[in-house]
């Protein structure tokens, strides 16, 4: 029996506050003005993406002691951005970043449910947890949680906000003028929880939206991460957007399901992919080579090189060879606020592949850094991508593709134009929305409206 | 202050099906669509087809009760909201001319947020944001958050001395968030991004400033991960009923929501935050005095007081409020709100004791008596609400002039 043909999912990932995004590209556009975040979702809908999807960070990036300036810097706040463009969006879902750290559940629990009614049942949210003290400065609590403890305070927010949003089934208000009843349940919204992050009780005051909750996502890729996924989440956005990781990473994730009693079809995984479309595939590669220069100027490059080093490297030329000094050792003291530099765990090695490299491919300091940043995920003419998107999705490397495009807003329109209708011909993509809720989008099943044992009186027995 | 012959500046708070209890039993109201986006569509957009300079959208942490101090438990009245900050942002884009202003509560909630998503409705509304901050003195709503508990205050002891002391409190702290609130505003300069190729550099970093505020409840570092709104700084409102209340509009907002019951009181209020602006140095600017009214209106008075009559009966009980309620026609309403223009008010925010009835009466019935008597504008004259406000785009405190 051969498998069945997968439906690709794909989302749109607005450009981003890195070096992916290319600002000094004359097609680039506000990273701040609505109309930039309005024309990127329409041309997402226009597409018939899944969703659109917005980061988040909370406190500007710094290097060397200062604000950094080389990249993209400033973006609005995502609740509030997601709201607005429910108003110019019928179908797309709305996708947010927010952190469990620096927030409290009962609040992002009524945002969230506030998003999803405000959207007609179209909010997803991507529980991302935080560590540092330096973001930490921006909040009232301070933040600062020892890694280990990263996971805990998240599983146990997103307990807690499943049960204020659980605290509603969906049936409570009658609103019947007649008799006078507005509320079927005088106990509705209902909450106690108690662990050792959380104490809160009372009652949640947003009736239950129509997706139930938002969709999960969830983007760490720990073990701890994955299992937390494989827990609750309804997809994860992950980084392997090559054929052998992502095969590796979704069948390590999807393995898990069963452990917490899920089947494989609920729990997606997108993983983050950026593309460069030309009319052949030789000038798509010749563009992507351009792309890749302009994402690393002279300047980003002794940035990147500084946090690898982890020292100042100001002076350092950036069309000649690596620095002759090493790297210091330790805790990355250069760059604060920034995800990536944690992954240096041996700089002193890296280092040393890296000026191998550079010596036998004869490269400067800055074709060095653009070399190991790395291609783009999909490189061709629309026929190669949809091609290429198509064969990852089929054997297995992910469910779809959550598309970061490096120029705002434009940079999604030659994927929408060329690449989505190869797709859509293949029959693996879908020609209209069939349905009018993320979770419908997804093929995700409706939640089952909750039990109700919300209420006291339920819970022992009394009739209301 | 205002002179009597100055335009008068009208608002209306949204809020459910309308302030009286027994407004969702009403024929024309919508009760359950409370929770759909069209239901505050349809709503705003017909203040702004009344030319109304901003809606407020009240809101809370906690589920709506009869009683000031406790949750309560009854199933024959409006209950559950949606955030206010959301329910205008996804008012904005559908919307031109008119002035969204939701409710924050800042007793429980962090400054930094509330200053982007602020700032960012600011941006999705091009220039017509501003905030209606509210502090949150409930025992229970503080019981959702875990992190401080609150004393059960009740009616009784409101004229304790160590709740008094509590309630300073908290407007103390409300006025350290708004400082950092306009702070955050300020902290990127206008011409902050600046994507100079030559030199790599999107922007110039000497014009993000750190706000470093230090206080008793919170410090914030900044800058705001947001750039400077459009308005610079959106509108900061608040409402008082006296004392600790009105030195917080008078040092910290830009429209203060104020409760008399004549036209005496409106004078006395309205000179009572003037000196108590000018005390903090603030004398020079324009601090809006607004006074709030619920309002039952009708074509003929008697019918208006008939309504407000059959409203009661549903509800069970006389309605009350902290307002004066008025009950009449859109005329006779025009009338109060004129001499009380004259005595010292800026403009108004209605509380329509029905939805869509009373909103109607206000744009229908009201503005164009005012516009008849030259009190009211015939057009939006500003794209901002600074704008409508007559108040200037401010200066940025961290720019070097």
């Amino acid at each position: 029996m051969s498998k069945p043909i997968k439906q690709i999912h794909l989302a749109a990932h607005f450009p981003g506050v890195n070096n992916t995004t290319v600002w000094s590209d004359p097609a680039g556009g506000s990273h701040i003005d609505f109309s930039s975040f309005a024309q990127f979702a329409q041309t997402a809908e226009r597409g018939k993406f899944d969703f659109l999807f917005l980061a988040e960070g909370l406190r500007l990036r710094e290097q060397n002691g200062q604000i950094y300036d080389l990249d993209v810097v400033g973006r609005p706040d995502t609740f509030t951005v997601l709201a607005a463009l429910a108003a110019v969006t019928d179908r797309v879902g709305l996708t947010g970043t927010i952190n469990s750290t620096f927030n409290e559940p009962y609040e992002v629990a009524r945002q969230f449910a506030s998003l999803d009614h405000l959207s007609g049942g179209r909010a997803a949210w991507n529980v991302v947890t935080s560590w540092d003290a330096f973001t930490g400065e921006n909040f009232r609590r301070g933040g600062f949680l020892a890694e280990d403890q990263r996971y805990d305070r998240a599983r146990t927010f997103l307990q807690t906000t499943q049960e204020l949003f659980d605290s509603w089934r969906g049936d409570e208000i009658v609103a019947d003028k007649e008799s006078g009843v507005f509320l079927s349940n005088p106990h509705a919204g209902e909450f106690a929880h108690k662990d050792a992050h959380f104490d809160i009780h009372g009652r949640f005051n947003v009736p239950r939206s129509p997706q139930g909750r938002p969709v999960i996502f969830q983007a760490g890729d720990s073990d701890q991460g994955r299992d937390f996924a494989a827990h609750g989440a309804d997809a994860i956005f992950s980084r392997h957007s090559t054929l052998g990781a992502g095969q590796e990473f979704y069948e390590d994730v999807k393995g898990r399901l069963a452990r917490y009693g899920r089947r494989r079809d609920e729990l997606l995984i997108l993983p983050a992919a950026t593309f460069v479309i030309g009319d052949t595939d030789a000038e798509a590669e010749e563009i992507a080579r351009e792309v890749r220069l302009a994402q690393v100027s002279p300047q980003t490059a002794i940035k990147f090189l500084e946090q690898l080093w982890n020292r100042d490297l100001s002076d350092h030329d950036p069309d000649g060879p690596l620095p002759s000094v090493d790297p210091v050792v330790g805790e990355n003291t250069i760059s604060r606020g920034r995800a990536s530099v944690r992954m240096f765990r041996d700089s002193i090695a890296i280092a040393n592949e890296w000026r191998a490299k550079a010596e036998a491919e004869n490269l400067t300091t800055r074709e060095l850094i653009v070399e190991v940043m790395g291609r783009q995920s999909f490189v061709g003419s629309a026929q190669t991508v949809a091609a290429t998107i198509n064969d990852f999705v089929q054997a297995d490397a992910s469910d779809g593709f959550i598309l970061v495009p490096h120029i705002t807003p434009g940079g999604l329109d030659p994927f929408v134009d060329h690449v989505v209708p190869l797709l859509q011909e293949r029959g693996v993509f879908r020609a209209d929305y069939t349905g009018t809720t993320l979770r419908d989008h997804l093929g995700l099943a409706p939640l089952p409206a909750p039990r109700r044992s919300a209420s006291p009186d339920a819970a022992t027995g009394v009739a209301s | 202050m205002p002179d009597s012959s100055t335009p008068i500046h009208l608002a209306v708070a949204l809020d459910g099906a309308g302030w009286h209890p027994a407004a969702w039993r009403e024929a024309d109201a919508r009760p359950a669509e409370l929770f759909d986006a069209g239901y505050w569509a349809d709503l705003v957009a017909e203040a702004e087809r009344g030319l109304l300079d901003f809606v407020t959208v009240e809101d809370s942490l906690g589920l709506q009760s009869d009683d000031h101090f406790d949750p309560d438990y009854r199933t024959d009245r409006v209950r559950g909201r949606l955030d206010a900050v959301l329910i205008a942002a996804r008012i904005a884009p559908r919307t031109r001319g008119i002035g969204l202003v939701p409710t924050a509560t800042v007793t429980q909630t962090e400054p930094f947020h509330v200053s982007k998503s602020i700032a960012t409705l600011d941006y999705v509304s091009t220039g017509r944001a501003g905030v209606r901050v509210q502090i949150s003195a409930r025992h229970d709503v503080a019981a959702h958050f875990g992190r401080r508990a609150l004393p059960r205050l009740s009616a009784g002891a409101i004229n304790d001395p160590a709740v008094q002391q509590q309630v300073n409190e908290y407007f103390t702290e409300a006025a350290d968030y708004v400082e950092v609130l306009r702070r955050l505003w300020d902290s990127w300069e206008d011409d902050a991004e600046i994507r100079d190729v030559a030199t790599g550099r999107f922007i110039d970093r000497d014009k993000l400033h750190y706000i470093d505020f230090e206080g008793r409840w919170f410090s914030v570092k900044g800058p705001s991960i947001t750039p400077r709104p459009p308005q610079g700084q959106p509108i900061v409102a608040a409402l008082g009923h006296g004392g600790v209340s009105y030195q917080f509009i008078a040092s910290s907002t830009d429209v203060g929501f104020v409760t008399p019951h004549d036209a005496t009181q409106a004078a006395d209020i309205a000179v009572e935050i003037g000196a108590l602006q000018r005390a903090v140095g603030r004398g020079e600017d324009s601090v809006h005095i607004f006074g709030d009214l619920v309002v039952f209106l009708d074509g003929e008075s008697k019918a208006a007081h008939a309504r407000r009559g059959r409203l009661d009966d549903l509800a069970g009980a006389e309605y009350r409020s902290d307002a004066a309620i008025f009950v009449g026609t859109p005329a006779e309403l025009a009338d109060v709100l004129q001499e009380w223009h004259a005595a010292g008010l800026s403009g108004f925010r209605l509380r329509p004791a029905t939805l869509p009835h009373d909103l109607i009466q206000i744009t229908e019935g009201l503005a164009p008596e005012l516009r008849r008597r030259g009190l009211f504008r015939t057009g939006y004259e500003a794209a901002t609400l600074r704008g409508l406000l007559g108040l200037p785009r401010p200066a940025n405190r961290y720019a070097i002039a």
